[in-house]
């Protein structure tokens, strides 16, 4: 257990499943200067940085970072689709940084200006399948979805997507997060790759979940953490971070991801087309991708760093921690969710459509 | 009532800025809606207008029409039981002295001064197996076996081996409730301005002739009342079929409504033209049934006079 007893609300809020949350518009000048104002205008999750990150990096630099904060993915694809209103530096999930990529919303990095990426960043997140060459992203943080459960309602570790999708063990007690997440994991527990595109393999998947429907209390909107605490279920597909920010206040909580592996997701840190202050955001990155600085973000908001050296300087409690960091040969079978196209999304939302009105 | 003729130029002042913002913030955002329903995806964030119909054809697909039956009936069901609650509510208050009046009718109002969020998050915390609900169940049944053992009945676990909680969320019922909770004062208010504007001395009248109180209501108070019910029947209905927050929240693996299908177009299917065309094939909908209403409407009295 942690024995971080801040309260610490999760990124991936519950709310922000409902799109209620908004952060204000801001509409920010822009200056067309050579040399860059010290400013910069970062967009990212809520409490999704260090506690004095900003004004550290200020005291080293002289940049004074205004941050504006966002519920989800889509809240920030939507914001900046109609063209960036002002933002230097932003913290898209892996799928949608490849959305950006493809919708030519974001800019090129320059990694010459980023030493720290080559020195500090742990080698399996040098390359990335949803940006060939790491020329839009750097990797910010990552972590998995797995699998949470109540420890004392349950016979051991519940280490498989079975307790989930082909068992009555828990019936009544199951929630499975809504949407593609479902479809995606009961793909892994069928021994494929979660970002299978063929519409039989799709349509297998689909029909497992159809047949377990029965034994599922609920498909969560991102809520399955709340679920869990609160006795409603017993056994829940969530994300890392949700689960482990009840496993604070809950001793009888426990997170595992499955022996056949599930959704390793990445946040990353892109710089969209239109910032007015690009220099800036390198030097700001390259400040995240610091050892110490990478430390501080980490142990302040108890995500899995991708820096190495960060890491490093990290207590063994940090490192040793399942919820953070699965063991390596369960890491080996998570993959990305990579974004393949209208055709694959339309199969994904009809299967999803029928699962729900079967 | 004809003074602004006298006066055009106050009254196009007047006018101008509620027909700007109609122009502005409705029509012309509904229209391009409207044009995306005929367009097609062209990579991530553009959208092509082809004319082509097949965002219709697609949703008119069995899938879709049977969600579309679903949220009719679910929203349906609503209106029904939003009326039910509502009529008996609307004679409380207007039978009320005048003085209660306007704070019975705030009652009716208050829930609308909290977020619908922030409600449906309480309704949750009611209804959830530890919710209030199952605690206050769970109290009397503790009480109950108490005075069983009391009288030496404890042994025999006439309440059961232990407390069996209700599982009152995560199902249609649920998201039923929860409409009716969000709706009713849609439906209230509506009936009560008809069943201010209503003679009471009819009421009396129809009693004194010897009419029953069940004959009262429907031949005298319901006729009289008509407007208001109509117009609480469709205000309820609408936005009852529009929901996609109290399915989303409050419902079980199958209450998804066409309003969540809606929804997803729009984020994470990021399928516009698709999520434009059902939403028009709702509205169109919506407007035949209105027609139609206004159609029985003008034919009724004829053969109310030749029955």
């Amino acid at each position: 257990m942690l024995k971080d007893k801040r309260v610490r609300p999760s990124r991936r809020s519950f709310l922000a499943g409902t799109g209620a949350v908004a952060a204000g518009i801001t509409v920010l000048p822009r200056f067309a200067v050579g040399a860059e104002e010290p400013k910069l205008n970062f967009y990212n999750w809520d409490t999704y940085i260090g506690e004095t990150t900003l004004d550290d990096f200020k005291d080293a630099t002289g940049i004074a970072v205004k941050m504006d904060l966002f519920a989800d993915n889509d809240e920030l694809f939507a914001k900046l689709k109609e063209g960036n209103p002002g933002y230097d530096l932003i913290v898209p999930t892996n799928d949608y940084v490849q959305r950006m990529i493809a919708a030519e919303m974001l800019d090129a990095l320059d990694h010459s200006a980023i030493p720290n990426f080559k020195s500090n960043v742990a080698a399996q997140f040098q390359e990335a399948n949803f940006d060939p060459g790491r020329k839009f992203s750097m990797p910010y943080m990552w972590g998995t979805i797995g699998i949470g459960y109540r420890k004392s309602k349950m016979d051991g570790v519940p280490d498989s997507w079975k307790w989930l999708y082909d068992s009555d063990k828990y019936s009544g007690k199951i929630a499975i997060l809504s949407g593609k997440a479902a479809i995606e994991s009961a793909l892994k527990y069928l021994g494929h790759s979660l970002n299978a595109d063929d519409p039989a393999t799709i349509k297998q998947a689909e029909q497992l979940v159809i047949r377990q429907k029965p034994h599922i209390k609920v498909f969560a909107a991102d809520n399955g953490q709340d679920l869990l605490l609160s006795g409603e279920v017993d056994i829940t597909m969530e994300w890392n971070g949700d689960v482990l920010q009840v496993m604070e206040e809950d001793d009888d909580i426990g997170y595992v991801v499955p022996k056949e592996g599930g959704e390793l997701w990445q946040d990353c840190l892109c710089i969209p087309k239109g910032a007015p202050h690009p220099e800036n955001a390198h030097k700001f990155i390259n400040y995240i991708l610091d050892a110490e600085a990478g430390a501080a973000i980490a142990d302040f908001i108890q995500y899995a760093t991708p820096n190495a050296a960060a890491a490093k300087l990290m207590s063994e409690e940090y490192r040793s921690n399942p919820a953070i960091f699965p063991p390596e040969a369960v890491i080996a079978k998570c993959e990305p969710s990579v974004y393949q196209g209208a055709k694959r999304a339309r199969l994904m939302d009809e299967a999803w459509t029928r699962i729900q009105a079967a | 009532m004809e003074t602004w003729r006298r006066n055009p130029l106050v009254f196009w002042i007047f006018l101008v800025p509620p027909t700007i913002w109609l122009a502005a913030f409705f029509l012309v955002p509904l229209g391009l809606i409207w044009v995306f329903s005929f367009g097609e995806k062209r990579g991530l964030v553009d959208i092509e207008i082809t004319w082509s119909l097949a965002n219709y054809v697609r949703a008119l697909e069995p899938l879709y029409l049977q969600i579309i039956a679903k949220s009719l009936w679910m929203a349906g069901l609503t209106t029904a039981i939003c009326l039910v609650v509502a009529f008996p509510v609307v004679f409380a208050i207007s039978f009320a002295p005048p003085r209660w009046k306007p704070i019975l009718l705030l009652l009716v109002i208050l829930p609308f001064w909290t977020n619908l969020l922030i409600r449906t998050y309480a309704l949750i915390a009611v209804l959830r197996t530890r919710g209030y609900i199952n605690f206050t169940l769970e109290w009397f049944w503790d009480g109950g076996n108490q005075i069983l053992t009391a009288v030496g009945l404890g042994d025999l676990q006439l309440l059961g081996a232990s407390f069996q909680p209700l599982q009152l969320l995560y199902n249609n019922t649920a998201v039923v409730f929860g409409l009716v909770y969000v709706h009713l004062p849609f439906m209230v208010l509506p009936l009560y301005a008809s069943m201010e504007r209503l003679d009471k001395s009819m009421i009396e009248a129809s009693l004194d002739l010897g009419a029953s109180q069940a004959r009262t209501f429907f031949s005298v108070v319901a006729p009289l009342a008509k407007p208001g019910i109509v117009s609480g029947l469709i205000i309820t209905f609408i936005p009852a079929m529009g929901s996609f927050l109290t399915p989303n929240l409050l419902g079980g693996t199958d209450s998804q409504m066409i309003a969540n299908v809606i929804e997803r177009q729009f984020k994470s299917a990021n399928d516009w033209p698709f999520g434009a065309a059902l939403s028009f094939l709702l509205m169109y909908a919506t407007f035949g049934a209105l027609a139609m209403r206004s159609l029985l409407a003008r034919g009724s009295p004829g053969t109310e006079h030749g029955a």
